[in-house]
């Protein structure tokens, strides 16, 4: 299990921060992809905000079976809700914040995001 | 140089170790009689793949593999892919399976692998289903699983859009089960009761060996059947076999082929309760013989059934009657006519009657409840009255096979059998009953009425007796008091079989006993002797 913290403490910045678990099957290629797929996605559109953790199903196979994981990679955003499941390398970028419910960073400034947060 | 050093020994022992390749060994499966059509079980350590239209009773065979492995002590892996594993575990309540008992005992885990309608998911990019096969792996491993089933292959299609990689995904999920150990059943399912395989055309492919589930509607009845297509590499029976699920049993299958095989022959004679018709069949039924009685209606054929049980019960016997055609109450009325008391013989044990509609469930259903009936009572004679109710619950084929089945067991637990049937005339003509089971059962009873001078009588003979001499007249018999009451043959009367009874002089009888002109005065001495008597 890897832990990767980026948060920017505070009430504010807890209150929308994104806990992010990806679930991945050993160091396959696909593997490889998807952390740096997602820890581009995070720099760039979740930077201060976001808490992910790995796990690899091969060591961990009780986590993917509580969680019901069946496909690898899978990324799941627990907080904030709802619940979103994201399978795939995460090479489309769109998709994964789609999946997310992210805007990407460059309407984060604009009213309807900001409208969003409480 | 090597080579010419190694001992001839070896050699010709490595050879004969290729020829003598063991053959696959199977599993038994413990699922009653379908280790018999598999000839031992299913293949060990691979995979069989369960293929059936929706509702052919694939779930059920799934968990029934499973549920009969843990009771051989072979612990057990559900990959669920179609329903919850909470809704798996209900469903199987019904059938005496207690999953969850079983999975804190250690001897069972899920791997549910259901679809979530709750989380949403959106596809990304490339992926593969490593985690499910993470998942069943960590499974197998922490119940020591010897079993795994997976319900149902198509569902998993169903979840993913990428069809090819799935596929790729299954392959490799079938190849690793194998690699762990296991014998595995998949299921999948198909639209077609008589069309391809599997519903993806590949599911057949994943697995060594193919059994196919049909539920097909005839004549607005359900059949069941089971076949196994193809086992690689090793033996099995062939053809549809009939097979019913029933609660608290599951899967049943009806192994007509085997059955016929195993049947047992006495030369015990036993009494049919009347001391006239024993004479006619030549010192009374065979101990495990199955009689047929046929006739019109109120001939006697439930008469005759009463004298066989009382028979029974008179020699301490146990006897068991399967009645489809009156109530209990108007059975043991009608034998208190007779003077037969039912129901102290019930109160003494020596009796057990069951009264059904026979339409209540499919003939295969039947067959496993009376089997049940017949196992859990232990009787020596079963009588079954009457076959002709059955007929129309199913098709001709099951009925067939109903009757093979039953006569069968009842042979092959040296019971003795009377079954009757009703023929649709009054007089004379046969049955679809009769003309479908005379060559199953040993013997035949008719019972006919004869039409003379207005009035009508009834007439009785033996028809056929399986390996023994019988008398071949028709005989007279009255009902009252005391059951039936045999009286002399019908003499100066033809075609009474036929069902047109003609007078004839007793000048035309001595006329046709004169035309063979063998043995003439015996045969006549024969018949005043009869006629005398």
């Amino acid at each position: 299990m890897v832990h990767l913290c980026d948060v920017s403490i505070g009430m504010e910045g807890y209150l929308s921060k994104y806990v992010l678990t990806l679930y991945v099957t050993g160091t396959s290629p696909r593997t490889r992809i998807a952390i740096e797929n997602l820890n581009r996605i995070c720099k760039e559109d979740l930077i201060g905000k976001y808490e992910l953790e790995i796990v690899d199903v091969l060591e961990h196979p009780q986590r993917a079976e509580d969680e019901r994981i069946l496909a690898t990679p899978t990324l799941i955003k627990q907080l904030p809700p709802p619940l979103r499941r994201v399978i795939g390398d995460l090479s489309d970028k769109d998709k994964v914040l789609l999946g997310l419910e992210v805007r990407p960073s460059s309407s984060s400034s604009s009213p309807n995001a900001s409208s969003e947060a409480p | 140089m090597k080579k010419t050093a190694r001992p001839p020994a070896t050699k010709s022992a490595a050879r004969a170790s290729k020829t003598d390749h063991p053959a696959v060994e199977k599993l038994r499966t413990g699922i009653s009689s379908l280790d018999i059509i598999a000839k031992g079980g299913l293949p060990k350590n691979r995979t069989t793949l369960i293929s059936g239209t929706a509702g052919s009773g694939k779930t059920v065979f799934a968990v029934h593999f499973l549920a009969a492995g843990i009771a051989l002590g072979e612990p057990g892996v559900f990959v669920t892919f179609e329903e919850s594993a909470d809704d798996v575990r209900k469903n199987m309540h019904s059938f005496g399976w207690d999953l969850a008992a079983m999975e804190e005992e250690g001897k069972l885990a899920f791997v549910d692998a259901s679809p979530d309608p709750d989380v949403e998911t959106v596809e990304a990019g490339g992926f593969d289903l490593g985690a499910l096969l993470a998942r069943v792996q960590n499974a197998v491993k922490k119940v020591k699983a010897k079993r795994v089933s997976v319900d149902s292959l198509g569902a998993v299609f169903s979840q993913f859009s990428d069809q090819a990689m799935v596929r790729g995904e299954l392959f490799r999920i079938a190849s690793a089960l194998k690699g762990m150990g296991v014998t595995a059943v998949l299921t999948a399912e198909r639209t077609d009761d008589h069309g391809p395989v599997a519903r993806f055309g590949v599911e057949e492919f994943i697995a060594d060996n193919v059994m196919i589930l049909r539920n097909a509607l005839e004549r607005e009845t359900r059949r069941r059947t089971i076949e196994i297509l193809k086992f690689r590499g090793c033996d099995h029976q062939k053809g549809e076999f009939p097979f019913t699920i029933v609660p608290r049993g599951g899967v049943i299958v009806i192994p007509l082929s085997a059955m016929q095989l195993s049947m047992k022959s006495s030369n015990v004679r036993i009494s049919s309760g009347n001391a006239e018709l024993d004479e006619m069949c030549g010192g009374g039924l065979f101990r495990d013989s199955v009689t047929l009685v046929s006739g019109a209606t109120g001939t006697g054929k439930t008469l005759t059934v009463g004298q066989f049980l009382q028979g029974g019960a008179a020699a301490g016997e146990k006897c068991l009657l399967l009645a489809f055609e009156e109530s209990r109450d108007q059975l043991i009325r009608n034998a208190t006519g007779w003077g037969f008391d039912f129901e102290r013989m019930e109160r003494d044990g020596r009796l057990r009657i069951v009264c059904d509609y026979p339409d209540l469930s499919g003939l295969e259903d039947w067959l496993v409840t009376i089997q049940q009936t017949i196992t859990d009572f232990g009787p020596q004679r079963v009588a079954l009255d009457s076959l002709s109710a059955l007929e129309n619950v199913g098709t001709l084929k099951s009925f067939r096979e109903f009757v093979i089945g039953l006569t069968s067991f009842i042979k092959h637990h040296e019971i003795t059998g009377m079954f009757t049937a009703t023929t649709g005339s009054l007089m004379g003509g046969d049955s679809i009953t009769e003309s479908n089971i005379s060559t199953l059962t040993d013997s035949i009873i008719l019972l006919r009425y004869v039409e003379m001078f207005g009035e009508m009588k009834r007439g009785l003979t033996v028809l056929k007796m399986r390996g023994s001499a019988h008398d071949k007249a028709i005989r007279e018999f009255t009902i009252g008091q005391g059951g039936m009451q045999m009286g002399r043959p019908f003499k100066n009367v033809t075609g009474i079989i036929a069902g047109a009874p003609m007078h004839v002089s007793p000048s035309d009888v001595e006329r046709a006993w004169t035309q063979f002109d063998t043995d003439v005065g015996d045969r006549r001495r024969r018949a005043e002797d009869r006629a005398q008597s």
